[in-house]
C-alpha cells in the first residue's frame, strides 16, 4: 500500500515538474496561433521590411519598431553596461566586506522597484530635462536609454558580481603575489576569466530592456518612424503591441500578434545564447 | 605610466560607478516618498476610489493587490517547489532535466506583455474567466514559476545529503525523507524565493491590465476584475489624474516593495548564517 | 505524516480562503467597458445608480472603443462603450443606443501664441504641411502633432472629419488616452493634439476653430463641426439588469447629468 502511495506520489511530482514546458508550450501555442496566420497571409519579409504602419489601411510593417527596440536596448547597454560592470568590480574587488554587505541588498530593491515607477520618473524629471537641454519633445530614445539603462543595472550587477566571485581565489593570489595592483589583476587576470558570466549578465539585461514595456510607453512618445537622432520619438515593439491591442480588431489584432512572435523570435534568440554561455562556463 | 597612478584613477572611476549607481537608488526613493508620504493616511489607505482616482483613497486596489499576490503565489508555490523536489530528488542530470532548466530559464525571460497576451487569450478569452483576479493570478502565477523553482532548487540543494542517509537508514521512504527532512530544512530558502514573487506580483502592471482588467471596485469573488496598486498608479499618473494620488500610490508601492525585499533578506540572512 | 498545529491552521485558513474566493458570488456584476471618452460619466453614473439599487454592482473599465465592440461581440462584457462615427458592420447584429455627443477639442500648450486656427490649417498641420508654429502664429517653432492610437474611436472620427483623406504626417507622436493627450500637451510648449471636451482643463488651451470654441452648447448649436456620437452596445442575450442599466442611462436625470458634467445628452 505505502509503495503504491509512493509512486502515485513519484508519478504526480514528474507531472509537476513539466508544468513549466506545459507553460512554455501554450505560451508559444497561443501566441503563435493568432500570429502566424496573418504572417502566412501578409508575409514574413514585408512584415519585417515594410516602414509604414497603417493598420487602418492594412499597412503592417514594424521595421520601425524593431529599429526602435534596437536603439532602446543599445543605448540602455551604453548607459548600463560600464555602470553596472563598474559597480560589480568595485563591489567585488575594491569595497570591503561590510560595504558589500549594505550595498548588495540596496541594489536588489533597485530591481524591486516596479517599471511603472521608473516610467514615471522618467516623465516628471528626466524629459523635461532633456526637452530644455537638447531640444526636441523630452520623450526620446535618450530619455528611453536612461531609463532603461538603470532599470537594467542590478541584473547586470548581480550577474558580473557571481562570476567574479566565483573564480578561483587562486588567480587572483597567484596575480598579487606577482607584483600586480588590484587593477592589473581585474584587467589581466579577473576579467578575462570572468568574460564569459559578463557577457552572459549583458545578454540578459539586454532581454529585460528590449522586453520592457510601460517604462517605455511612457517616455518614448511612441511615434512611428526610423529615428535619425538621439532625441527623436520613437516607438519599440513591445509598446506597439501595448497601445493598440486595447484598440485592436480584425486583422489589426493578429497583425500585433505577429509583432508579438518577432518579439519572442527576438527574446528566444537572446535566451539561448546567454543560456549557452552560462552552461559553457558551468561546465 | 604608473601602475600604481592607474590604480589610483581605476578605483575612483569604478567608484563612481558605483556611487552613481547608489545615488539614483535613492533619489528614486527619496523623490517619490518625499512627494508621497504627506498624502498617505490611514483614510487614504482605507476609503474606496472616487471619481476615478482624481480623491477618496487606494483601498481596492491594496485588496487586488493582496489578493493578486497570495492567489498567484497559492498556484505557482506548489507547482514550482514540485518541480524544484523533482530536479533534486527524484531524478540525475539527463534530457529531462535539461529541457526542463532550458524551459525555465526561457520563461524567466519572457517579457511581461507577452505573458499578458497569452493570459488574455488563453485565460480571459479560451478559458472564459473575464478580466478577472483569477486571470490575473494564473498569469502572475506562471510568470513567478522560474523565481520559484531556482530558489527551491538551490535552497533544496543546500540541504546536506546525510540528513537524507539518516531517513533511508531508518527505513524511511524517499517522500518521507522529502516532507520530513528536505522540505523543514529547506524552508527559509524556498519561502525567500517566495516572497521574492511577490515582489514581482506587487509591482507587475503589463500582464495585469489585460487579464485582470481595471475595475475600480474591490473585489468581492475570484471571477472579480480588480486594479492592482501598480495598475491604478500607471491609470493616474499617466492620464494625469491627480498628481497627489499618483505620488501617494507610488510611496505606498515603495514602500511595500521595501517591506518584502528586506524581509526576504533578512530571511536569507538568517538562513545562511545557519548552514554556513 | 504529523501535522503540526501551525500547519493545521494554515491549511484551514487556505481552504477557507480558496472556499470563499471561489463560492462568494455576488449578483453578478454589470460589466461595462470601452471609450476612455464615455469611462468618467458611465462611472459615476454607475455610482448614483449602485446607491439608489444596492443589491446590484456596476463595473465600468476604459480600454478603448474597440476594446468596447470587442468585448460586447465575444460576451466579455454586458454593454461595450464606442465613440465614433458609425459601428463597424461586422456588429450590427448587436443592440445599440446613442447615449451622448461628445465633441473632440484641439488643444495647445497655454504658454503657446496660438489662439485661434482655421479648420484647413488644422488638417495641414496634422498631415504635415505646416509643421512650423510661424505659419499659424508668431512663434517659430517646430509644431509636435500628437495623435491617438490607431484604432481609437476618437482619432477614427477626427482623422475622418479633419484629415478628410489625407495621410496623418509620419512625425507625429501617440498617445492611448485623452488623458495622456492632455499630459503630454501640458507639458510641451509646442505640441498640438486633441482631446474629449469633457476632458478639457486649465492645464491646456483649446483652439477656436475658426473662430468657433469648442463647446457644448457650440456642438448642439452644430456649428462646431468636430463631433462624434457615443455608443453603448448589448452583447448577444444581455441580461435583463444590463437593460435596465442601459435604460437608465437614457432616462432624464442621467442625461442631465451627462450634460453637466461636460458631454452633449440626446434627449
Amino acid at each position: 500500500m505505502n509503495k503504491f502511495i509512493e509512486t502515485i506520489i513519484e508519478k504526480s511530482i514528474i507531472l509537476i515538474a513539466f508544468s513549466t514546458v506545459a507553460v512554455l508550450f501554450l505560451i508559444a501555442f497561443f501566441i503563435f496561433k493568432e500570429g502566424i496566420p496573418f504572417l502566412a497571409q501578409y508575409g514574413l519579409p514585408g512584415f519585417l521590411t515594410g516602414s509604414t504602419w497603417l493598420p487602418g489601411e492594412d499597412k503592417f510593417g514594424i521595421l520601425p519598431m524593431i529599429i526602435g527596440s534596437i536603439y532602446v536596448t543599445l543605448g540602455a547597454l551604453i548607459v548600463g553596461v560600464p555602470l553596472g560592470v563598474g559597480s560589480a568590480i568595485f563591489l567585488v574587488e575594491f569595497a570591503n566586506k561590510r560595504i558589500r554587505n549594505i550595498i548588495k541588498p540596496a541594489i536588489e530593491l533597485l530591481a524591486g522597484i516596479p517599471s511603472v515607477v521608473y516610467g514615471f520618473i522618467g516623465i516628471m524629471v528626466l524629459a523635461p530635462w532633456v526637452r530644455i537641454n537638447f531640444g526636441g519633445s523630452g520623450l526620446s530614445i535618450l530619455t528611453a536609454s536612461i531609463v532603461l539603462g538603470i532599470m537594467i543595472l542590478p541584473t547586470i550587477i548581480s550577474i558580473t558580481m557571481d562570476s567574479l566571485t566565483a573564480l578561483p581565489s587562486v588567480y587572483k593570489e597567484g596575480s598579487i603575489a606577482l607584483g600586480a595592483t588590484t587593477w592589473q589583476t581585474v584587467i589581466m587576470v579577473l576579467l578575462p576569466g570572468a568574460k564569459s558570466g559578463i557577457l552572459a549578465g549583458i545578454i540578459l539585461g539586454m532581454g529585460r530592456a528590449i522586453g520592457e514595456t510601460m517604462a517605455v510607453i511612457m517616455i518614448t512618445g511612441n511615434a512611428i518612424r526610423i529615428p535619425t537622432s538621439l532625441y527623436d520619438s520613437v516607438r519599440t515593439m513591445t509598446s506597439n503591441i501595448a497601445l493598440e491591442m486595447g484598440y485592436a480588431l480584425g486583422i489589426h489584432r493578429s497583425a500585433l500578434f505577429a509583432n508579438a512572435v518577432v518579439l519572442f523570435g527576438f527574446i528566444m534568440i537572446l535566451n539561448t545564447i546567454a543560456i549557452l554561455i552560462i552552461n559553457k562556463r558551468s561546465k | 605610466m604608473n601602475p600604481k597612478f592607474i590604480q589610483k584613477i581605476a578605483s575612483v572611476a569604478l567608484g563612481t560607478a558605483m556611487l552613481v549607481t547608489l545615488s539614483v537608488l535613492i533619489f528614486i526613493i527619496f523623490y517619490i516618498l518625499y512627494q508621497g508620504l504627506p498624502i498617505v493616511s490611514m483614510e487614504f489607505l482605507t476609503t474606496p476610489i472616487r471619481d476615478m482616482g482624481k480623491s477618496g483613497g487606494i483601498f481596492p486596489t491594496i485588496i487586488s493587490t493582496f489578493y493578486l499576490a497570495f492567489l498567484s503565489i497559492c498556484i505557482a508555490a506548489p507547482l514550482g517547489i514540485g518541480t524544484a523536489v523533482f530536479l533534486t530528488e527524484y531524478t540525475r542530470e539527463n534530457t529531462v532535466t535539461r529541457v526542463i532548466r532550458f524551459t525555465t530559464d526561457c520563461l524567466a525571460g519572457i517579457p511581461s506583455i507577452i505573458f499578458g497576451l497569452f493570459g488574455f487569450v488563453f485565460f480571459v478569452i479560451y478559458l472564459g474567466f473575464g478580466w478577472s483576479i483569477l486571470a490575473g493570478s494564473l498569469t502572475l502565477a506562471t510568470m513567478m514559476l522560474p523565481t520559484i523553482i531556482r530558489t527551491s532548487e538551490e535552497a533544496i540543494r543546500a540541504v546536506p545529503e546525510g540528513f537524507r542517509e539518516v531517513t533511508y537508514g531508518l527505513g524511511g521512504s524517499k517522500w518521507q525523507s522529502v516532507t520530513e527532512i528536505v522540505l523543514p530544512k529547506a524552508f527559509p530558502g524556498i519561502l525567500t524565493g517566495i516572497i521574492l514573487s511577490m515582489g514581482r506580483a506587487v509591482s507587475e502592471t503589463a500582464a495585469l491590465i489585460f487579464t485582470a482588467g481595471m475595475s475600480l471596485h474591490t473585489p468581492v469573488s475570484v471571477l472579480s476584475s480588480g486594479r492592482s496598486m501598480a495598475v491604478h498608479f500607471y491609470t493616474i499618473a499617466r492620464e494625469g489624474i491627480s498628481l497627489q494620488m499618483a505620488f501617494g500610490t507610488a510611496a505606498v508601492l515603495i514602500v511595500t516593495i521595501s517591506i518584502i525585499n528586506i524581509s526576504s533578506y533578512l530571511l536569507m540572512h538568517k538562513y545562511m548564517r545557519k548552514y554556513a | 505524516m504529523r501535522i503540526s498545529w501551525k500547519a493545521a491552521i494554515f491549511i484551514l485558513l487556505f481552504v477557507l480562503f480558496i472556499y470563499v474566493s471561489f463560492t462568494a458570488k455576488p449578483v453578478l456584476p454589470i460589466r461595462l467597458a470601452g471609450s476612455t471618452a464615455f469611462q468618467p460619466f458611465a462611472e459615476k453614473l454607475a455610482e448614483k445608480y449602485m446607491e439608489e439599487h444596492p443589491s446590484i454592482t456596476v463595473d465600468v473599465q476604459g480600454g478603448g472603443s474597440a476594446v468596447g465592440i470587442m468585448a460586447s461581440q465575444q460576451g466579455i462584457v454586458d454593454i461595450g462603450m464606442a465613440d465614433m462615427l458609425s459601428l463597424p458592420h461586422d456588429i450590427d447584429y448587436l443592440e445599440r443606443t446613442v447615449v451622448a455627443r461628445d465633441g473632440i477639442a484641439v488643444i495647445v500648450n497655454p504658454a503657446n501664441k496660438a489662439n485661434e486656427i482655421s479648420f484647413d490649417q488644422l488638417g495641414k498641420i496634422f498631415s504635415g504641411e505646416i509643421n512650423n508654429w510661424k505659419d499659424v502664429s508668431f512663434d517659430n517653432a517646430p509644431i509636435r502633432v500628437i495623435s491617438r492610437e490607431e484604432g481609437s474611436g476618437t482619432k477614427k472620427s477626427f482623422d475622418q472629419l479633419v484629415l478628410n483623406g489625407k495621410k496623418l504626417t509620419r512625425e507625429a507622436m501617440f498617445q492611448d488616452s485623452n488623458g495622456t493627450i492632455r499630459e503630454t500637451v501640458r507639458s510641451d510648449p509646442n505640441a498640438i493634439g486633441y482631446i474629449s471636451i469633457g476632458y478639457l482643463t486649465s492645464n491646456v488651451k483649446p483652439l477656436l476653430i475658426d473662430g468657433i470654441a469648442a463647446t457644448n452648447e457650440n456642438v448642439k448649436a452644430g456649428i462646431y463641426k468636430i463631433s462624434r456620437p457615443i455608443f453603448l452596445i448589448l452583447k448577444a442575450n444581455p441580461k435583463d439588469a444590463a437593460r435596465k442599466f442601459l435604460n437608465y442611462l437614457l432616462e432624464a436625470e442621467a442625461q442631465k447629468i451627462i450634460a453637466s458634467d461636460g458631454l452633449i445628452p440626446v434627449k
